[in-house]
């Protein structure tokens, strides 16, 4: 069985041509149980990439199977086999083939596309192990750590001053598409969005509603602040909409405000950030954050390269060791009749043992063919993952298995 | 014996100093070495005071270099208590090298012999020696966390992205924390110098490790009150905390100035 994996990504083709070979989630599973054909197959399809996955018998045939259900005369398309196929999912589910390093998407889109698949034991294997992967990089360094986008810098610097932002409140000055953006952010870390204004009150009232918050009069923000532990402005007012004073005088007793300024030309007066206890960004620091935690995630890749890389060696040794697994199964099997055949032959000599004496031969028996044959078992194994199936070979051929043992030339001198 | 335990435990705090320093240099790297010469350096201090106290006759860390090392196995076990996170990295940078130092400090002034005699009984001096040092454990792993704080809300203030990069806890977490370590750290020190008061009676003399020791006592009862009767938070918070471990550090002097003697 020959792993296999033909597809393409965003590396090698662009958005026009990956949306026709797109695939949602159901189409992807009858595409991989169409194209199994008696074997195992999977299709991973992400906005990003679509790549069909197989464990065939004949990896050049469904090689080319895979190659017309992804019009491989029109899309340029790569082809892995075994290891380099391992450690391209292992890649993927680690984030490190995506466009921003380590994202976290990725993870869940390889398991639905594993759960969808037609799995056998060398792909629900590999599936398994790429999930695992996926999950060690993220834990054991900080690619996915640091955030990727103007919204989530904003909600990650919350968390830096308030920690889990459960129960924190979130006052949204102005009603855009920005606003909305970070309120997502943040509500996704558990904040609340307790209240929303705008000079448009049809757009506060939209965004109120779709946050489950409060409208207030535009005139009455500065009075709102008092309740608010997060502050999200971005309105298109040529002037500042929040100043010092406003934020200084609202009796808020110490309690830390983290106010975010998305707004070209800012919404809040720069002076607010000298006030006790309160921390303000605006949107060219926030990039600037984006920009340092891009840096750091490519950073971490390289030592996420290397946990990768080792886990597709081991995943290699995993299944070069199947193709002696047959070849172990025939061995035992060629001994057991050896040794029950020998103690059949004798059972004329036997007859006088009692039961419990010729359960110590069959044990004993038994016994000498499992060290005999121990050594030879491991060493195949480690052979296996080591030098490939050319060591099984030689198995096969000195110890004559799978041959017909009743073979004039398998049989011993003078029998 | 001691002698001989002093070296592993100052090793490894040694080497878990210099890990948290390089994994301050880049998140992540060092962060699993330096946390195990943590646990391994309080695990062998543990095996020497273990080993003074059996071959001692009677409390044997009388003296200033002895209660010295006392304090950081008492320091580097509160640290223990949430130092292995990998969000406490950075009061790591900022205990072990203290704690390295200090027992270097302790082994130069003759704190692994034994041999010393005092005029107190065991009993006093177990009671008043190891809750006041108790107390001025959680003290300074308060001051520790006041200046993590300090350190982020400076960050945040200067918005840098080296808050994200570094994850230290948010500011909220480490204010209440150093509130609550001197909230459960000053009740300690209290009954340790309820104890030394006692013998005090019997002695019926002040010296000046007493005066600091009692301003220490107002200093960290001033915090309290403000901190939760009047809702003190903050950067004016830490300061105070710190304001309350410079005398904790100035008694630590004071006491090598002979308080037992």
């Amino acid at each position: 069985m020959s792993l296999v994996l033909v597809g393409t990504s965003h590396r090698l083709s662009p958005v026009e041509v990956r949306e026709r070979i797109a695939f949602d989630m159901d189409a992807a599973a009858a595409l991989a149980q169409r194209l199994a054909d008696g074997g195992e197959a999977v299709c991973l399809s992400t906005c990003n990439r679509t790549e069909l996955y197989f464990s065939h018998s004949d990896p050049d045939a469904v090689e080319e199977l895979a190659a017309d259900a992804l019009l491989g005369d029109e899309v340029e398309l790569y082809r892995m086999r075994d290891e380099d196929a391992a450690l391209h999912l292992f890649r993927v589910a680690a984030g490190l083939d995506s466009l921003v390093p380590g994202e976290g998407e990725i993870l869940g889109q390889v398991r639905g596309a594993y759960e969808a698949g037609a799995n056998g034991p060398v792909l629900d294997r590999l599936f398994r192990e790429a999930l695992r992967v996926g999950k060690k990089v993220r834990t054991e360094t900080a690619i996915a750590e640091s955030p990727a986008s103007v919204s989530s810098a904003a909600a990650a610097l919350a968390q830096q001053v308030f920690g889990e932002l459960t129960g924190c409140r979130v006052l949204l000055v102005g009603a855009g598409e920005v606003s909305e953006l970070a309120a997502r952010a943040l509500t996704a870390r558990g904040a609340t969005i307790s209240a929303v204004t705008s000079r448009t009150e049809e757009s506060a009232a939209r965004l109120a509603d779709a946050f489950d918050a409060r409208t207030v009069a535009f005139d009455d923000r500065a009075g709102e602040l008092e309740r608010a532990d997060v502050v999200v402005s971005s309105t298109s007012s040529p002037e500042p909409v929040l100043s010092r004073d406003q934020v200084r005088g609202n009796g808020r007793k110490g309690r830390p405000l983290f106010v975010i300024d998305l707004a070209v030309p800012r919404d809040v007066d720069p002076a607010v950030a000298e006030l006790d206890d309160c921390y303000l960004y605006d949107i060219d620091d926030l990039q600037g954050v984006v920009r340092e935690s891009l840096s750091g995630r490519r950073r971490e890749a390289e030592r996420a390269e290397a946990i990768v890389e080792q886990e597709a060696k081991r995943f290699r040794d995993w299944q070069a060791s199947l193709h002696v697994v047959p070849a172990i199964a025939s061995l035992r099997e060629r001994a057991e009749t050896i040794r029950s055949g020998e103690l059949a032959k004798a059972e004329g000599r036997l007859e006088g043992l009692s039961e419990s004496e010729r359960r110590t031969v069959e044990s004993l028996t038994t016994q000498i063919v499992n060290k005999l044959l121990h050594v030879p078992i491991v060493r195949m194994k480690e052979a296996a993952a080591t030098e490939g199936a050319g060591y099984v070979e030689v198995a096969r051929h000195l110890f004559g298995l799978g041959e017909d043992e009743s073979a004039p030339e398998n049989r011993k001198p003078g029998k | 014996m001691a002698e001989l335990l002093f070296w592993p435990a100052f090793l490894a705090y040694g080497e878990a100093a210099v890990a948290y320093a390089g994994d301050a240099r880049r998140p992540g790297s060092m962060g699993r070495l330096a946390t195990w010469g943590v646990r391994v350096g309080w695990l062998v201090q543990t095996a020497l005071l273990i080993a003074q106290a059996a071959r001692a006759d009677g409390f044997p860390w009388g003296t200033w270099a002895g209660s010295l090392n006392l304090f950081v196995w008492l320091v580097v076990g509160a640290y223990l208590i949430w130092g292995c996170k990998p969000r406490f990295r950075l009061l790591g940078l900022v205990v072990m090298p203290l704690a390295a130092l200090l027992l270097a400090i302790s082994y130069a002034a003759g704190g692994m012999d034994v041999s010393g005699t005092n005029r107190y009984s065991s009993l006093f001096l177990g009671l008043h020696v190891g809750l006041v040092l108790a107390g001025f454990a959680g003290l300074t792993l308060a001051a520790a966390l006041a200046v993590l704080y300090l350190w982020q809300e400076r960050e945040l203030k200067r918005r840098s992205s080296r808050v994200l990069r570094f994850r230290a806890p948010s500011l909220v977490t480490l204010e209440g924390l150093f509130a609550r370590t001197v909230a459960f750290s000053l009740p300690v020190l209290t009954l340790g110098m309820a104890v030394g008061f006692a013998r005090l009676r019997e002695r019926s003399q002040l010296d000046p490790l007493i005066v600091l020791t009692v301003l220490t006592w107002a200093v960290y009862g001033g915090f309290l009150l403000l901190r939760y009767g009047a809702d003190w938070r903050g950067r004016r918070a830490a300061y105070a905390t710190l304001a309350g471990f410079a005398l904790v550090v100035a008694m630590q002097l004071t006491l090598q100035a002979g308080h037992f003697g």
